[in-house]
């Protein structure tokens, strides 16, 4: 059965690290610290998200795809060529290794939106326009996935460990300032290089460690949101609660934040009253886009990442900094196989966050 | 009128051996059933009459020599078991009459009795209470869910864990704004709403259908528990005015009580339509009921019928609702949730929408099991649909047409134990009201006779010394224990889930599985059978 068709609980290792000047680097400091936690994962998933890998096409939405048929390619591409521009197209470069047996076909697409889609999105933005894009080629199109489609940005994943996805993938040849990891271990056997994390919508990717046991009401309600949730996995609800609360509803990223892993009502009833009566309202609304049960998400995006923990911390998440760089990591020890004298290393705590964003440098915490 | 034929339903049986002949049963019995049976006294009398004695030797030696004893006429029985409850001997014991009618798989016992008992009336049988007819439950055939391994469960007696909900309309989405100082404030106006501290109500039970003392006891267990009660259609007595806060005033189609102060007084507004047990019925609170209290709450004169017709005569339509909901909102300066009642019926979801869209901030849907002071058994026992397969279709259609957030939904009709609570709150209810349970937890004991005026456990009449027998300080403690009680079992389901907060449960059908239920049953209840994984 294919990811999708069944929901599969995974235990998992994530990773992250980020150059808060905006500095490029290659991949080998990401995969160093995903294969510290070799033991996290089963060799069932393994993925990367990638920040400022293109700077030739920095203004135009990257859209990597994969592809089980020649057919799904020939749909998927005329049915680009119908909303896009394609600037450039290629094959998304990859090298044999013995671990990996009978990848799918590989595929980006540097495009811009076409001035008559644009047109016909009457007041929509252009974000709306990639969004459904991403979903008519996940819903409609058979053996077609689109992968990511941010710009200058993109999602490189399958099923393998995640070391071995990288060379598969040869990160080490790519430069950005921001890398996310993700080394899964599914419950049982997807199979399916779709299903394997990062999962993104946009530019928003997520690595997440856990279940989410409010899974079920999360995804009833982003489908009132017109939301079609096609993978059944917990990343997949929580790339597209970010896109709801944040992009489309413009609630400020701290907050966002707080409505998906809410402060406990004994805690807002001792907050002063304009504050407590803002969680009141997060809580009161935001409620079924809470999510319960163990989690530690890194949700990255062009500009920064935020790592996030659950209500009650029941998955570990650690931060670390070093100069101009911060990491985060399932555990220490993947922060320090990429450095060993770190400046400062915490622990995110139960239910707080960790967000990093570009130029303003800084590390909020809380 | 001629003798009935009707042989009782229950035989009371009065074991002499124990009886101590304390007549505590005989002050007991609302429905009159146990009597004294005296010795002829003029008889005996005449036996002294020769002697010397003097009347009060005389009336010593009647009362030892002949002890008076307790008969039952058991046709008047209810099975009520107050006399069973009570007796401190033990003495008394209330059966099933073992008459064996002839057997049949079609003519069961009661058609019979109740042709027989039409027969010599020629009236509409009534009944009170809930629905009791063997109908397939919903409830007894889903499970829920609980987390192993790849996901812990959460201990509820170590960590926090949060039953805190909400009745009212809920924006879609927040507003935020930056103030001058850099501070990110809430921009948004949130509609009105009201905070429930376990998310389970006191549904409609008015002053007239049971005693004062009793709703005195609802107000104080809400209050204390945090959480509401509603008034009925019977108006708000004077004393419950510090409770106020905790109270849905109810307006149905006989208007009974209603004027701005009740309406301004209560915390939500409720139009009842309908009611489980009897949709598209009325009400008839008989004139025997109304004493003064009943009469100056309702504002009707002593002793006259309170009758609330069948609809309400302002509302033939779903836009005549819409204007009576303004009206409501109107009285309350909008500060104020408006909520709507209505029987689950086979249209219920379209109905419902039709609710949300007319301006409700809450659709309360109450099952076919649910209960009554008073209805047609026929009414009863045959109108309506179960609550399961109601608030899973609303539930469903408001999220389809994107209108979930305009509404809250309260579940009520047949909820038993906490487990029933659960389900319906993972099926879609923000809340649920008991009714049947909270009298039970007061003494009830479903004997379906509310409609008789004279229960005898003083919840369901008017007569002050049967209503005496409820002290409201004892049974709100009785009923505060009672949501305690379920809301700690709510509490141990919510951490076997491996959530700790009620509103990830809320509407999360995943965590259900069908047991023994047909495909189109499982897709109406919105939810996988048995077996099917995640």
């Amino acid at each position: 059965m294919r990811e999708g068709m069944v929901r599969i609980p995974s235990g998992c290792a994530i990773s992250a690290i980020m150059n808060v000047k905006g500095i490029r680097f290659n991949g080998e400091a990401i995969i160093r610290s995903i294969t510290c936690m070799h033991e996290r994962s089963n060799g069932l998933g393994g993925g990367f998200a990638a920040y400022g890998i293109y700077p030739r096409f920095r203004d135009l939405y990257a859209l990597h795809l994969l592809y089980e048929s020649d057919r799904g390619r020939i749909d998927a591409e005329s049915f680009i060529k119908d909303n896009f521009v394609v600037e450039h197209s290629e094959s998304i470069p990859t090298r044999p290794v013995v671990s990996i047996t009978d990848p799918p076909m590989f595929y980006r697409y540097f495009v811009s939106v076409r001035p008559d889609s644009l047109d016909a999105l009457r007041g929509e933005d252009e974000a709306e326009l990639l969004v459904r894009a991403t979903m008519t080629v996940n819903n409609c199109i058979r053996d077609a996935f689109m992968v990511s489609a941010g710009k200058n940005m993109g999602v490189f994943k399958g099923v393998g460990f995640p070391e071995d996805i990288a060379r598969f993938f040869r990160l080490e040849e790519y430069e950005g300032y921001l890398w996310t990891a993700h080394g899964r271990f599914p419950t049982n056997t997807p199979g399916w290089w779709g299903g394997a994390h990062p999962f993104g919508i946009l530019d928003w990717t997520v690595v997440h460690n856990g279940e989410v046991s409010s899974y079920g009401i999360n995804k009833r309600y982003l489908e009132m949101f017109g939301y079609h949730l096609t993978l059944q996995t917990d990343t997949e609800v929580v790339a597209y609660l970010f896109d709801l609360l944040h992009r489309r509803q413009k609630v400020p990223l701290n907050l966002v934040a707080r409505a998906l892993a809410s402060p406990f009502w004994k805690d807002i009833d001792r907050m002063p009253e304009e504050e407590r009566a803002m969680y009141k309202a997060i809580r009161m609304v935001y409620g079924p886009a809470m999510l319960n049960g163990p989690f530690s998400i890194i949700v990255a995006f062009n500009g920064g990442m935020m790592g996030l923990n659950d209500r009650i911390k029941l998955r570990p998440l650690s931060c670390g900094k070093k100069d101009d760089f911060v990491l985060m990591g399932s555990e220490e020890s993947a922060i320090r196989s990429i450095v060993g004298d770190l400046d400062e290393v915490w622990d995110v705590r139960a239910g707080e966050m960790a967000l990093v964003q570009l130029e303003e440098g800084g590390v909020a915490v809380g | 009128m001629a003798r009935s034929y009707l042989p009782p339903e229950y035989i009371v049986d009065i074991n002499r051996d124990k009886c101590r002949r304390c007549g505590l049963c005989v002050r007991g019995c609302g429905f009159s059933v146990l009597k004294w049976a005296h010795t002829d006294w003029q008889e005996k009398m005449g036996t002294f009459k020769d002697g010397q004695d003097d009347l009060g030797v005389v009336y010593q030696r009647i009362v030892e020599t002949t002890p008076d004893y307790i008969v039952a006429d058991s046709s008047l029985c209810r099975q009520c078991h107050y006399c069973v409850s009570h007796c401190p001997e033990g003495a008394i014991n209330v059966i099933k009459n073992p008459v064996a009618y002839r057997a049949n798989e079609h003519w069961a016992a009661h058609h019979m009795r109740n042709i027989w008992l039409q027969a010599e009336t020629g009236g509409v049988l009534l009944t009170g209470s809930g629905n009791d007819k063997a109908y397939f439950s919903y409830f007894d055939h889903m499970v829920l869910d609980a987390c192993q391994v790849t996901n812990p469960s959460i201990d509820p007696l170590r960590e926090p864990m949060e039953l805190r909900s909400f009745l009212g309309e809920r924006p879609d989405g927040l507003e935020f704004e930056r103030t001058p100082e850099g501070q990110v404030r809430l921009k948004t106006q949130l509609p009105p709403h009201v905070q429930l501290e376990t998310p389970i109500i006191f549904p409609a039970m008015s002053y007239g259908a049971i005693s004062l003392n009793v709703q005195k006891a609802f107000a104080m267990a809400a209050k204390a528990s945090g959480t509401l009660m509603n008034t009925g259609e019977g108006g708000m007595h004077q004393d419950l005015y510090p409770y106020a806060d905790h109270m849905i005033v109810q307006v149905a189609s006989g208007r009974f009580g209603v004027n701005p102060g009740y309406l301004r007084r209560g915390r939500i507004a409720e139009i009842k339509i309908g009611q489980g047990a009897k949709p598209g019925i009325g009400g008839h609170l008989p004139g025997e009921k109304v004493d003064s209290g009943v009469s100056q709450t309702r504002m009707i004169p002593i002793g006259s019928d309170a009758i609330s017709p069948a609809p309400h005569h302002d509302i033939y339509s779903i836009e005549d609702l819409a204007q009576l909901i303004y009206a409501l909102k109107e009285a309350t300066e909008y500060i104020k949730p408006v909520s709507v009642k209505i029987s689950a019926v086979h249209n219920v979801a379209a109905i419902a929408s039709g609710i949300a869209r007319a301006g409700a901030d809450i659709i309360t849907i109450d099952g076919f099991r649910g209960g009554t002071g008073a209805a047609p058994l026929i009414i009863r026992d045959h109108v309506g649909i179960p609550i399961e397969v109601a608030l899973a279709t609303v539930d469903e259609r408001l999220r389809r047409e994107g209108i979930r957030n305009r509404v809250s939904i309260v579940a009520s009709g047949g909820i038993r134990h906490s487990g029933d609570v659960a389900k319906a709150i993972a099926l879609g209810a923000d809340a649920v009201a008991i009714g049947t349970a909270a009298l039970i937890a007061l003494g009830c004991h479903v004997c379906q006779s509310c409609f008789t005026g004279n229960c005898s456990w003083g919840i369901a009449t008017q007569r002050p010394e049967l209503t005496a027998r409820q002290d409201p300080e004892r049974g709100a403690e009785l009923l505060t224990n009672l949501l305690r009680g379920w809301s700690r079992e709510l509490k141990e389901i919510l951490g076997a889930l491996g959530l700790n907060s009620i509103e990830s449960l809320r509407g999360s059908r995943l965590r259900l599985r069908g047991v023994g239920l047909s495909k189109q049953e499982l897709d109406l209840l919105g939810i996988k059978p048995a077996g099917e994984g995640a």
